[in-house]
């Protein structure tokens, strides 16, 4: 390992840009003339529109247009697609309503565009907004996920029964005749709360427009500006694709949220050329509460059937998915294809079933959130498993043991392969650092002080690295997942690599460059990393589902093998030796079995120079690209345990410890990688104790501002252990897994198994709140009263 | 947030000039409640009267068994005040639970009991404390001063300057945070004088900051914790909303109750 090189904990050469406040955000590109868009939003959760009149809004002051659907209707532009598509068990394809970026005749949840104002100041479009007049005929609207089926009340006319799609996976008979020899069945009902995003900066978007050219550029907070692209040339048809430039620069988080093709930028570019000028929305919170797609929003009934022995027949799950009043960009694959393929855990299932319908409600769309259909997963499979460990009378960590998948590759009833692993190694690490054998006496101790000490596993895995294009192909995404790079050296020896993923807290600028340094020997000051520009960097898939490291930068290392062997080349030609004696060692292209050798910053030059070479025998120049497409999803797998202590008196929840052992694989920066885990778990923990976006039945989003929706803050956390297992994953070069959803994943139930065991009993749903805790504890004690 | 007239009196006496001739206008302290609302659109005030320039707004006093403090005084500075630490140390830990440092450096004594946020927190430490509400007019006892929420007994333009604590025996102030927003959920102020025992609640009653009286005389007869037992909370006042229903704010109500008499008994 060299100073810069994989594994080292280099600082993030990013930082000192964002420390410094001198990141560039959307928000902070200002272009000559730029207007301001202002979207009129719609304040009923379902409501037909009778008429709107614009008419007293175009006379006010600083107003340059007012625009609504039918004028992007008469300009034959698309609505926001569902790029993955599901079909349900008995071959059907999905039900998709209309998705139009501004409305056409219905609007369908509180914060759906009505109409967008565009004005010389904000403050000027807002004033304009407000005098649109629209004539709402309100609907009664459908909120609740498990209600939505039944509700009389019908969001789209192509989805009777408000239902997108009754889609399964696995084995049903098989699952059946498990569950028919098993000797006992544990069951469960869970709800996997709705979360909103809330990155630190908004959303925003400006779009541009070059009479001169006929180009367009649209800056936008995007983890995937390439995707957005396409989206908005081929689909929704606001420019050719060739003519439009898509720029994402800094961007402060997105979790998610930020991989769809919203409204707001489509209307911003297709504006900017009506208007002729370039046109800027940036949302504040209050739109990104109402408008940015939430996260996960399952309603689950789950069960297990076990042998005498207490091992794992089978599992079947039936979940209803709440998509929301849109099919956001990859919403249909979220509890789909990234949900029911993880229900096998780290266990050994023979047999599993799965069911999901989706619904549509009156509500914000729901899409991909930190870890996307994984934690869902993850929450159904370990809340299961403890409840059965604990109705089987068996230890958690042992039960769990017993029934660890210990032999690779396995392939699992639902889709996966898992290649390679140690999970019983995690859990070994994860109970020495929690001091697992010393819980009872602390247990004890806390009662004596009257509070109530509970412990909770999460022995999760997910799959990372989406995805062998093929495979997600054959299962309904519209696009293919590979990544692409290419690597520019200069003639001074140092180097720009383009890459498609793009960062957005990720430090991709660090770590991708500690790759680049290692491989080429070079210091990574000597590297740039260029991402967010389709200008610049020719094609790339984006940044989501911890693709970045092992698909990402796996199209890196192959970009780098050609640079070195064409390095090779130009070496053997300066060196007058033969190619095949070339070896490049330590940063230097030297003759085997000799001493000389020449820096590859020489042979940069020597390639750019072309003094020692014809043009016959090679071409000059430094600079190679690759396409990486992955063999297989990667399986960052690990052991979280939560501890923590109840107050009965309040219900408040106190984290004590926490524990977090992780297979990673390969690790590049053991920093970034420790971030990466931390701020997972700070999310998942938010989830379980705190997050929770809440509609009242009209539709209204009571939870949508910080003073409602509880975010997780420092003082909600302790100090973490964290640990590391190896097991280098087989199926890319660099042998990474993935790591940045692994703590959002685990988290929820390794919480609220700590909760139910502080408790006594399983009625507890998240997020535990302080109120819904004191209500649980109250009913633990009955009981006790009782006797 | 709409345009508005905004002007930065120096004196008491010009700015209270200012608002009986200015159309619709509002004082601005802190700015922190006044100024959201603002950008919300929610609030529209033509002129905005900013306080922050007037000096006898300010300043802490201790004057024999009373600390006076100025209405434009931060949350920061009453925390932090030496004066107030030493003589009502519930009240300096009281602000010091106010939100966050942000707001503790912005948000004014005067704005917020001006405000009577239901959850804010002042509104139970002049209660329970038997404060007198300075104005630029007259005196106003906390018991007539609060009058539902955001409702009180302050007349158009009229302009807080300072308010008096006398100082108790023995006080302390038991917090629980709405986790969200950090304001009270349920906020009990105890607080014991010469001549009995005051409880004042704020974040619980659906009416805003309230005295309960039977703890008063429960606890007047004797200061401590048990004396407690057996009073229960009437929930058909209290709040509820997604964070507490009425049942769980009672029942804090009476937890933090217990956990302000433990504290306060235990100081000397
Ligand atoms: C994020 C956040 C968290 C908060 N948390 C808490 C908390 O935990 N507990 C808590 O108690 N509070 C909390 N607050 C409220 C804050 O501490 C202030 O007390 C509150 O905003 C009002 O004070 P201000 O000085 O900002 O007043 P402003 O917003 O400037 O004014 C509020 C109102 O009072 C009027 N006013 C102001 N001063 C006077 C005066 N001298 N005479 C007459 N009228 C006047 C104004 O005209 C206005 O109507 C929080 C606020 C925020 C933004």
């Amino acid at each position: 390992m060299t100073a810069t090189g994989i594994g080292a904990p280099v600082r993030r050469k990013e930082d000192q840009r964002f420390v410094t406040g001198q990141g560039r955000y959307v928000d902070d590109f200002n272009r000559p003339g730029q207007a301001y868009a202002y979207f009129l939003r719609s304040p009923y959760a379902h409501a037909r529109i009778r008429s709107i009149d614009t008419g007293p809004a175009t006379i006010m002051p600083g107003v340059v247009a007012v625009f609504t659907g039918d004028d992007l209707a008469a300009d034959k532009i698309g609505g926001l697609i569902c790029g993955w598509m599901i079909h349900s068990k008995d071959g059907s394809p999905m039900k998709a309503g209309p998705h139009p970026a501004l409305a056409q005749g219905k609007v369908r949840y509180v914060g759906d565009h009505v109409a967008v104002v565009i004005a010389e100041t904000l403050a000027q479009a807002k004033d304009a907004a407000e005098a649109i007049v629209v004539d709402y005929e309100v609907l009664p609207a459908v909120v609740d996920t498990a209600e939505a089926a039944k509700a009389p009340v019908q969001v789209h006319d192509v989805s009777p029964d408000n239902t997108v799609f009754n889609w399964h996976l696995g084995n049903k008979d098989e699952t059946e005749a498990a569950f028919a020899r098993a000797k006992h069945v544990t069951k469960i009902d869970l709800v996997n709360n709705r979360l909103v995003p809330n990155p630190i900066e908004p959303r925003a978007a400006v779009g541009e427009y070059d009479p001169g050219t006929d180009n367009y550029t649209l800056y936008t907070t995007s983890q995937n500006p390439h995707v957005a692209r396409l989206v908005l040339s081929a689909f929704i048809g606001v420019a050719p694709e060739h003519k439009l430039r898509v720029i994402a620069p800094d961007v402060g988080g997105g979790f998610g949220s930020k991989i769809f093709i919203y409204a707001e930028e489509t209307v911003c570019v297709w504006a900017a050329k009506k208007v002729k000028r370039p046109v800027k929305w940036t949302s504040d919170r209050t739109e990104a509460f109402l408008s940015d797609a939430h996260g996960r929003d399952h309603v689950t009934h789950a069960e297990m059937a076990t042998d005498e022995n207490g091992k794992i027949l089978g599992l079947r799950v039936h979940t209803t998915a709440n998509l929301g009043a849109y099919l956001s960009t990859f919403s249909s694959s979220v509890p789909t294809y990234l949900y029911a393929p993880l229900l096998s855990g780290q266990y050994d299932i023979p047999a599993i079933y799965c069911e999901v319908d989706a619904v549509y409600t009156n509500t914000a769309p729901v899409d991909a959130y930190r870890g996307a259909g994984r934690p869902e997963a993850t929450y159904v499979v370990e809340r299961l498993v403890e409840k059965t460990a604990r109705e089987l009378g068996q230890d958690p960590a042992e039960f769990r043991r017993k029934n660890y998948i210990t032999q690779f590759p396995h392939a699992t009833p639902v889709i996966m392969t898992y290649d390679t692993g140690d999970y019983a190694a995690s859990l070994d690490k994860a109970l020495e650092i929690a001091d697992y054998k010393n819980f009872q006496q602390r247990k004890q101790e806390s009662a004596r002080r009257g509070k109530l000490r509970g412990i909770g596993f999460s022995s999760y895995i997910e799959a990372c690295g989406i995805a062998p294009s093929q495979a997600v192909g054959s299962l309904g995404a519209g696009v293919g997942l590979w990544e692409s790079a290419e690597v520019r050296v200069n003639p001074t020896g140092s180097v720009e690599v383009l890459t498609g993923s793009h960062s957005h807290g990720q430090g991709h600028e660090t770590t991708f460059a500690q790759l680049v340094s290692d491989r080429l020997g070079i210091p990574i000051d000597q590297v740039s990393i260029v991402h967010g520009d389709t200008d610049k960097v020719q094609f790339g898939m984006g940044t989501y589902g911890s693709r970045s490291g092992a698909v990402g930068m796996s199209a890196i290392a192959k970009a780098l093998d050609k640079v070195i062997a064409k390095g090779r080349k130009v070496a053997a030609h300066v060196l007058e030796a033969s190619e095949g004696d070339i070896e490049f060692k330590d940063g230097k292209f030297g003759v085997a079995g000799t001493d000389r050798a020449l820096g590859f910053g020489e042979v940069a030059l020597q390639a750019y120079i072309a003094h020692k070479f014809s043009g016959q025998d090679l071409e000059p120049g430094l600079k190679e690209g690759a396409f990486y497409d992955p063999t297989n999803f990667t399986f960052p797998a690990g052991v979280h345990i939560c501890e923590l202590e109840i107050d009965p008196d309040t219900g408040v929840t106190k984290i004590e410890r926490w524990t977090a052992v992780d297979d990673f694989g390969v690790i590049i920066n053991p920093m970034i990688v420790e971030g990466q885990v931390h701020g997972g778990i700070a999310q998942g923990v938010g989830q379980a104790l705190l997050e929770g976006a809440v509609y009242d039945q009209s539709g209204q989003l009571v939870t949508a501002s910080f003073n409602d929706y509880c975010m997780p803050r420092a003082i909600d956390l302790p100090s973490f252990q964290v640990g590391m297992t190896v097991t280098p994953c087989p199926s890319n070069p660099l042998g990474i897994k993935g790591c940045g959803e692994a703590g959002a994943i685990a988290a929820p139930p390794a919480v609220i198994n700590a909760i139910t065991d502080a408790l006594g009993h399983e009625d507890i749903a998240m997020p535990a709140t302080p109120q819904a805790v004191w209500r649980a504890a109250q009913k633990a004690r009955m009981p006790v009263a009782a006797e | 947030m709409y345009a508005f007239e905004y002007h930065h009196p120096t004196s008491v006496e010009q700015a209270a000039d200012l608002a009986t001739r200015s159309e619709d206008a509002k004082f601005l302290a802190g700015g922190h409640t006044l100024l959201p609302t603002m950008k919300l659109r929610l609030a529209a005030p033509a002129n905005l009267i900013d306080l922050g320039q007037i000096a006898e707004l300010r300043g802490i006093q201790r004057s024999g068994d009373a600390i006076t403090i100025g209405a434009m005084m931060k949350h920061a500075e009453v925390a932090s005040s030496a004066d107030v630490r030493a003589a009502i140390p519930a009240l300096a830990e009281l602000a010091e639970l106010i939100g966050d440092p942000h707001v503790r450096n912005r948000g004014t004594i005067g704005g917020s009991i001006a405000n009577n946020d239901p959850s804010a927190d002042y509104p139970a430490a002049c209660l329970a404390l038997n404060a007198t509400i300075v104005t630029d007019k007259r005196k106003i006892t906390a018991d007539d001063f609060f009058q539902g929420i955001f409702t009180t007994a302050l007349d158009e333009g009229e302009i807080i300057t300072r308010i008096s604590f006398p100082v108790p025996a023995q006080a302390a102030y038991a917090k629980f945070r709405n986790p969200a927003s950090r304001y009270a959920l349920v906020g009990v102020f105890v607080a014991r004088h010469a001549d009995g025992v005051r409880v004042a609640v704020t974040g619980a009653g659906s009416n805003g900051v309230f005295r309960l009286p039977e703890m008063e005389e429960a606890l007047s007869r004797n200061f401590a914790a048990e004396a407690l037992d057996g009073i229960a909370v009437p929930e058909d006042e209290m709040n509820s909303d997604i964070h507490a229903d009425a049942a769980y704010r009672a029942h804090l109500v009476g937890v933090m109750a217990r956990r302000a008499v433990q504290a306060a008994a235990a100081r000397s």
